[in-house]
């Protein structure tokens, strides 16, 4: 796992309060790990800070799992 | 009374009557305060007039990128922002067959549509330090309705319903959202009025009399303040009584 994926898990482990082993890639932000929209909003606004990028509102829109973030941030961090 | 010492509020239409008395209460209180409108010589009257720490942040309601400048601008002379006080408003009365769709749509942009992008802008800064208030200057006449203001009254309607809305979403967040809906307030406006005009609105009244700008800013304090965390998503009335709703 990237250096980038620990840093995201570190996140979403931190603000939906789960265990780091249910943050898989395949794990839904909503459906697995108990997200509502606003936490999703807000995930998106912590990647953002974490990673000093910025994620337009159609990208956020297309992170639903923990994977679509880390590779979304691995494309836009390089 | 209610203590606001470090918190940061953000004051639109701080030149006029009803604004100026809130940002001097909410300073009175302990805030700092970002005092926005387009006058700058009268903001920095009202400024000059307060003893705590302000900070003038001139906006053109009416035009969407000064709008959109104006949250970051406040985050970044107060260092974060606590507090927004949608409060400017326009008219532009006409009976409803005659107006004319300018009319409509100034009115609508600056008390409605600004209201939504500054909201928008604030909530994001609110729900990350997970405190916050919004409170929405609207008026009587967006519950009861008046003749010649079919517009005034939809932008003043659409900011409580558009206030509700917000507040159901970021109530998890220690973010509130209210509005306050003055009656009639004695102001440059009211000044203008025959008597007659006068003593016909007067009658309407139960206090008999119309109200200060100072009692709307009392609402305000306490709406900004810690104690009223539970309250969200309401309209306090301060209207002598003229609807009991």
């Amino acid at each position: 796992m990237s250096d980038i994926a620990d840093r995201v898990r570190k996140i979403v482990v931190e603000h939906l309060n789960v265990d780091a082993d249910k943050v898989t890639e395949k794990a839904s932000f909503i459906d697995d790990l108990g997200a509502d929209s606003l936490d999703q909003v807000e995930l998106v606004m912590a990647f953002e800070e974490e990673f000093s990028v910025e994620i337009p509102d159609d990208a956020a829109e297309s992170i639903q799992k923990f994977g679509d973030a880390v590779s979304f941030l691995e494309k836009a961090v390089k | 009374m209610f203590d606001l010492s470090g918190k940061r509020a953000l004051v639109t239409g701080a030149s006029g009557g009803i604004g100026r008395a809130i940002a001097e209460k909410l300073a009175e209180a302990g805030a700092t305060v970002g005092l926005s409108g387009t006058r700058v010589n009268v903001l920095e009257e009202v400024a000059s007039g307060i003893s705590g720490d302000t900070h003038i942040l001139p906006c053109n309601l009416s035009d969407k990128d000064s709008v959109d400048a104006l949250i970051p601008s406040a985050v970044e002379a107060m260092g974060g922002l606590d507090i927004l006080v949608n409060n400017a408003g326009i008219t532009r009365d006409n009976i409803f067959m005659r107006m004319k769709d300018e009319e409509w749509d100034d009115v609508i942009a600056v008390n409605l549509t600004a209201a939504f992008r500054l909201s928008r802008a604030a909530v994001k800064v609110m729900m990350k330090q997970r405190y916050g208030r919004i409170i929405g200057i609207t008026s009587v006449v967006g519950v009861t309705g008046n003749p010649g203001q079919g517009n005034y009254a939809a932008s003043k309607a659409g900011l409580i319903g558009m206030s509700k809305a917000i507040a159901q979403e970021v109530a998890s967040r220690n973010v509130t959202v209210n509005t306050i809906a003055p009656g009639f307030i004695a102001s440059a406006m009211t000044d203008e009025l025959n008597e007659k005009q006068r003593d016909g609105i007067l009658a309407t009244i139960p206090t008999g009399r119309l109200g200060t700008a100072d009692e709307v800013a009392a609402g305000a304090v306490f709406l900004a303040s810690d104690e009223a965390s539970y309250v969200t998503g309401q309209t306090m009335h301060i209207n002598g009584g003229m609807a009991m709703i």
